[in-house]
């Protein structure tokens, strides 16, 4: 993975330092509330309904066994011993105290770890595939290019106060795992008919208040030009995004208003004038790739006949891997996927101990790296299959071995009204309904691929709209009440959820989602996936059975 | 009024006159709107005209006039507002402006170092407190990843 060199260090570092000093100023009184927020927020820090919350940078979702033990750190000391794994790939401390926060950021920079930009008006993380450099239907390895992107926007000084937030992602294989097609700018890595990897660039997709699926500004651009085509939409976007209204804000407003062919034109124009002052040369990339070249994978890791073996005398180890580990482009790898939804558990929250844990499991098996998923669990990438019976009963002792990735209980969630101070609904606790209901994990398995994406407002954290259950959270005088929807995917095939009817009563919406899965099973045909009932029935059945 | 150039806290010689209120005598700055609607009365003003560039405005309709300017003044009309930052980054860049920039407005010391970067060079503020800090913001950060202007 990408490693500092001495400029990265010290510029974090010196951020440290910088937001100490505001800090500072704002318990001596010295900088005013709205000021400081803007401030604290470029540093991931908001103010919550019980603390402020801390977000820490998961940079495309990469972690070291190093900075997992450092995560595992901050969580006993400045938090409640646990953490939460978000929607793009960062990490967020739930209970720190202000103060506290510049020692946190120290903290985390000794181990090449910030908050910079995780929050606030400006460029975020740079989120991708989960399994980048690993899984069999990669174009390209993307995380070089995120790299690229992560040090193009960590302090751009003219992008740090745009309209709204601005999100990029980048998939660099056939299946899109990083939802690129709801970001502000979604990359693709694709091969052209000469043979030449290169982008697709979407723009203007998102979700929150009004979630739009991206559109093709560019359907191929020369690597070499990334950072200048970039630098010209966030330009555009700077200069003509709506200002006069927060919830109009976004690219996409902009991209919606002027029309695609419209915006294409205004990038296209200034993408000419600075196209050739910043080229990304072939020797830059190759710098950052050498940062991402594989492992050194024993070459006869196929030959363990173990696997098999324990797979034939262990139905739950087989189910295991059926459900939770991933093909490995090496024969005789598989990539592991780390269950942050145990029934008991808040979907994607991690304890320092099983921090701690997945670290030295981490160094043992998986070279030492574990990355964050969109959906809020963790993978350890490449492991041995001689190694993962070990590795099963391992993660089973630390509850993270829930055989539900991809099920109904595998549910992004957010934290809701116990932890937000903008949600109208409570998440977690419907969650936890939900997860009771479909403890039998026969049932879950027969059911077999689905989302369900649970957000406690408007602000659509969770990815409700493109859930193929949506739940969203809404406060009708003071009461919480839930609007479903069906049908969305944040996939290849992305579609935004229709909706189901009338929002729904607190104790009616486990029985709603029970309805919804019963009729899936008397709907659908052999073996096909719940998505693909809905898009054949449509939602009629569905809410026919539930009103 | 004391402000910054170049990292130094000076005395304000320039005067910033509404579309509305007479030119008086001296060096002053207009509206890109007032400069574009009085162009032939402002050329004949006794002190130097320097140009209000307000964020909805775009600077490339004063970049054939760049050579007879000596400030341009751009708009900070709320801290949160940053098409300012991309203005004076198209002067600095694009138009090779070589005058001052300056950052006139609402907005806080610590966008200095950011405002700093991208070309501007003159900075007004509100509160006379935030000359010294903003002068030692802009020494925040002694590695940078984007080129800009500076």
């Amino acid at each position: 993975m990408y490693q500092y060199n001495d400029d990265d260090q010290t510029l974090i570092n010196e951020r440290v330092t910088q937001y100490r000093g505001q800090t500072e100023r704002y318990l001596k009184g010295e900088l005013g509330e709205d000021e400081f927020r803007a401030l604290r927020l470029m540093n991931g820090l908001y103010v919550q309904t019980h603390a402020p919350m801390l977000r820490v940078a998961g940079p495309y979702g990469l972690l070291s066994s190093k900075q997992l033990r450092m995560l595992a750190h901050v969580a006993r000391k400045y938090d409640k011993s646990y953490a939460h794994i978000t929607t793009r790939q960062n990490i967020q401390f739930n209970w720190p105290d202000l103060k506290d926060v510049p020692d946190i950021l120290a903290d985390l920079a000794s181990v090449q770890m910030h908050a910079i930009q995780t929050s606030g008006n400006c460029l975020r993380n740079t989120t991708t595939d989960h399994l980048a450099g690993v899984c069999t239907d990669e174009i390209e390895d993307p995380r070089a290019y995120c790299e690229i992107i992560r040090q193009w926007t960590i302090l751009h000084p003219e992008f740090a106060y745009l309209p709204r937030k601005f999100k990029i992602a980048v998939s660099g294989s056939e299946q899109d795992r990083a939802a690129t097609q709801l970001h502000d700018i979604g990359l693709h890595l694709i091969k052209n008919d000469a043979g030449e990897i290169g982008f697709r660039v979407l723009v203007g997709g998102g979700l929150g208040r009004t979630p739009v699926i991206g559109k093709v500004i560019r359907p191929f651009l020369e690597k070499q030009h990334l950072l200048s085509y970039l630098e010209a939409i966030v330009r555009v976007y700077n200069l003509n995004g709506r200002r006069d209204n927060k919830y109009k804000a976004r690219i996409k407003i902009l991209v919606k208003e002027s029309g695609i062919d419209q915006m294409r034109d205004w990038v296209e124009a200034e993408w000419q004038q600075i196209k050739t002052s910043m080229e990304v040369s072939d020797e830059r990339y190759a710098e950052i790739q050498a940062h991402f070249t594989p492992p050194t994978y024993v070459t006869n890791a196929e030959q363990d006949n173990s696997f098999d073996a324990n797979k034939e005398q262990s139905t739950a180890f087989a189910t295991w891997i059926k459900y939770n580990t991933a093909d490995h482009k090496i024969p005789g790898y598989r990539a592991a996927f780390i269950s942050l939804k145990a029934p008991d558990s808040p979907p994607g929250d991690i304890t320092d101990k099983q921090l701690d844990e997945i670290a030295a499991l981490a160094d043992l098996y998986s070279f030492g790296e574990v990355r964050t998923t969109h959906r809020q669990n963790m993978v350890l990438a490449d492991i041995k299959q001689a190694d993962l019976f070990e590795l099963w009963q391992k993660l089973d002792a630390l509850s993270l071995a829930t055989p539900n990735i991809g099920t109904a209980t595998d549910m992004i969630c957010c934290p809701g009204l116990d932890f937000c101070a903008l949600a109208n609904a409570g998440s977690i606790g419907i969650a936890k309904e939900i997860n009771e209901a479909l403890d039998d994990i026969d049932y879950l398995h027969d059911i077999g691929d689905l989302k369900i994406n649970m957000s406690g407002c408007m602000n659509g954290c969770a990815h409700q709209s493109v859930g193929h259950i949506g739940i969203l959270g809404v406060d009708k005088k003071g009461v919480e009440w839930y609007q479903l929807t069906l049908g969305g995917s944040s996939e290849n095939e992305a579609a935004l959820g229709e909706r189901l009817g009338p929002a729904l009563a607190k104790d009616q919406v486990t029985q709603a989602v029970s309805t919804i899965l019963d009729v899936y099973i008397k709907q659908r045909l052999d073996e096909e996936k719940f998505l693909d009932t809905v898009k054949r029935v449509g939602v009629t059945p569905f809410k026919e059975a539930i009103y | 009024m004391k402000i910054i150039k170049d990292k130094q806290i000076i005395e304000n010689s320039w005067r910033h006159i509404a579309d509305d209120e007479a030119t008086g005598s001296g060096d002053i700055t207009v509206s890109l709107s007032r400069w574009n609607n009085e162009k032939s009365t402002l050329a004949s003003h006794s002190g130097d005209i320097g140009i209000r560039i307000a964020p909805a405005d775009n600077v490339a309709d004063i970049a054939d006039e760049l050579n007879n300017i000596t400030l341009v003044a751009v708009e900070l009309p709320a801290f949160t507002d940053g098409r300012a930052f991309s203005h004076a980054r198209l002067l600095r860049s694009r138009y090779g402006y070589k005058g001052e920039i300056r950052a006139i407005g609402s907005y806080m010391a610590d966008q200095a170092f950011y405002l700093n970067r991208v070309g501007v060079n003159a900075f007004e503020f509100e509160n006379a407190t935030d000359l010294a800090l903003a002068i030692s913001t802009m020494n925040d950060f002694t590695v940078k990843y984007q080129e800009s202007s500076n």
